[in-house]
């Protein structure tokens, strides 16, 4: 058997697995939009109260998680944090990704030097550490909301998108049938949206994966610090609120590992995902 | 040296300056942008903040106007502000008055260097040939079951790795210790019983960062190599009857690597956000505890003069590996 028979052998098994990772990913996140939609249903909020229950107490029939030092039912509590940090990287990944995708067709379609100063801002703030910029404005801003939170999360994760879609447009404006379309007479703007756009579509999609979960880790990095919205029931405030009161040190496992494992699974499901759907729609990846 | 060259290394350097002319004014502007007085905030909110009675507030606030200069024009103000900078002035700290912040930093400074440099060159050249290994033919099993296990690792913020070791290897089995870059005992001299220390300390924080991102390395190696192995250079160089192991290194891996270069200036900046992160969860006395406690105490300079460091010095290793990275390529220099 020849080396190049064995990696097309490899690159086969490959191919079948492809579904199973997009499967994983998807059942993953299935799961936890699940708790999302159903969480604050099931839970009762009052339950996720300061004072509300009796603190530091250990998982048991009556309190499946424990409960923090503040005297809050854990269970509760991640069954409401959970929903709240989703909504805020959807809505920072969203504004992101819109964003992004209106700099890069702009990028792309008119080129020049407006195409050079756009490429050079974006390069420029995907090689800033992110958490540095969000820690002057979130550390300004006298108090912090989830809105204003998902806009300085935004602020900083258009950039891949924005480059993504720009790559894109420029492949797809040298095709044939944009050309069809010019000689046609359809002005540029025309051109955009009924030509191009839609063959971007898919680049997208895709980036709005990535763009979320960047969103999520900045946001749950941000309350982890400290500076996330304080009233706000979220996986990451969580975090901060172990951390201050020396859970690991202290041994209060069910405090910091709840958490934990809930964001765990939510960017181990967003990144099968992106890999899955990656090889799906670039079916070139896995034939080498 | 053709002008394509030069054109590359022009368009870096535009973009080192603006990366730390957009810092610099942003850390200038922000506090001005919002309303009310900035100083009397300032000392409102430390007020509120409590604790520390003995800070002498009027010598704050005298030394606060001084340096912004509150009274003169804003674009005076500017010009002051650059002016500090270049004389490595990032001003007072309030919660160490009058400690100056550069100081602090520089104290800081080679405990995040030392870790973050060992950890992130480590991650990057085994998770590199890991990836390599594992998109190449004949893959052992050891390799086809653990790299994929990492990559989805990667995908894991690293600071919560961090927290995961703290309490396995610190609480539960106490082989390391749980916080510090040193015993607090230690008085710190160039010896070996220091060293050991100080690396015994970094065990833990040295492990989360680079089982955090071995498996990013090796994700993007991986598919580098894949694209690779379809190439006629490696047929040639295989029907030339080259030894296997040439045609991985030379030939394989040689080529794969170079976009993992550019992958490692792009990356960077999301690898030093974790980082702090980790520095927070083990109270290791580099940048990321500084930032953390300043942003606890409202530390406004030291905050502000954190951040510039990081952007600032994070550009300068951008331009430097762009720079160098003509020498490991030579389609570029032509």
């Amino acid at each position: 058997m020849t080396d190049a028979a064995a990696a097309n052998r490899a690159s086969r098994r490959k191919a079948s697995r492809v579904d199973g990772t997009l499967v994983a990913g998807l059942a993953l996140l299935g799961l936890i939009a699940l708790i999302s939609i159903l969480g604050p249903l099931l839970s009762e909020p009052s339950l996720a109260d300061v004072g509300a229950v009796r603190p530091r107490r250990p998982p048991s029939p009556d309190f499946w998680l424990g409960t923090d030092a503040q005297g809050r039912d854990m269970l509760t509590l991640m069954l409401n944090a959970t929903p709240n940090t989703l909504k805020m990287g959807l809505i920072a990944g969203m504004i992101g990704v819109g964003f992004g995708t209106l700099i890069g067709l702009i990028s792309g379609q008119f080129g020049g030097w407006i195409d050079t100063v756009i490429s050079v801002i974006s390069d420029s703030l995907m090689t800033v550490p992110a958490i540095a910029i969000l820690v002057i404005i979130a550390g300004n801003v006298s108090e912090m909301t989830t809105l204003i939170m998902a806009l300085v999360v935004a602020s900083l994760s258009w950039m891949f998108t924005a480059r993504t879609v720009r790559a894109q447009v420029l492949t797809v404006k040298e095709r044939g049938y944009v050309e069809v379309a010019r000689v046609n007479g359809e002005g540029p703007m025309e051109i955009l949206f009924r030509e191009v756009m839609p063959n971007v579509a898919p680049y997208i999609l895709a980036s709005f994966v990535g763009t979320v979960s960047a969103a999520i880790l900045a946001t749950i990095g941000l309350e982890a610090l400290g500076l996330g919205a304080q009233n706000e029931l979220t996986l990451g405030n969580t975090i901060y609120w172990a951390q201050q009161s020396s859970a690991v040190l202290r041994g209060f496992w069910w405090w910091w590992a709840p958490p934990i494992v809930i964001i765990a699974v939510i960017f181990v499901g967003l990144f099968l995902t992106s890999v899955g759907f990656d090889r799906f729609a670039n079916p070139r990846l896995g034939r080498e | 040296m053709s002008s394509d060259l030069l054109r590359y290394i022009l368009r870096r350097l535009v973009q080192l300056v603006l990366v730390i002319f957009v810092a610099v004014s942003v850390n200038f502007l922000i506090p001005r942008l919002l309303p009310g007085d900035p100083v009397a905030t300032l000392i409102a909110r430390m007020q509120t903040a409590g604790g520390n009675q003995s800070i002498d507030i009027a010598a704050i606030s005298a030394s606060y106007y001084e340096k912004y200069g509150l009274d003169q024009p804003i674009l005076s103000q500017y010009l002051n502000y650059w002016g500090d900078l270049f004389r490595l002035d990032l001003g007072v700290s309030f919660a160490n008055f009058p400690e100056k912040v550069t100081n602090m930093i520089l104290r800081a400074l080679p405990w995040s260097v030392g870790l973050l440099s060992a950890a992130t060159l480590f991650s990057f050249f085994v998770g590199s040939w890991l990836g390599a290994r594992l998109a190449w033919p004949g893959a052992g099993r050891v390799i086809r079951t653990t790299v994929p296990a990492l990559m989805v690792l990667a995908a894991i913020p690293f600071y919560l790795l961090a927290i995961i070791l703290v309490y396995i290897f610190a609480v539960e089995l106490r082989w390391f210790p749980p916080a510090g870059g040193v015993e607090t005992t230690r008085i710190m001299r160039f010896e070996i019983p220091t060293l050991l220390d100080v690396l015994h300390h970094a065990v833990l924080p040295f492990s989360a960062i680079a089982l955090g991102n071995i498996g990013f390395w090796a994700l993007g190696m991986r598919s580098q190599t894949v694209s690779i192995l379809g190439e006629d250079y490696i047929t040639f160089a295989e029907s030339k009857g080259l030894a296997p192991r040439r045609v991985f290194f030379w030939y394989g891996i040689r080529n794969a690597f170079l976009p993992q270069i550019t992958a490692l200036a792009l990356s960077l900046g999301a690898v030093v956000s974790g980082a702090i992160l980790v520095e927070v969860i083990f109270n290791y006395p580099g940048l990321g505890t500084l930032l953390y406690t300043a942003i606890r105490g409202q530390d406004y300079y030291v905050i502000q003069g954190v951040v510039l460091v990081l952007i600032v010095s994070l550009a300068v290793m951008l331009f430097v590996v762009d720079l160098i990275y003509p020498l490991l390529d030579p389609r570029i220099r032509r």
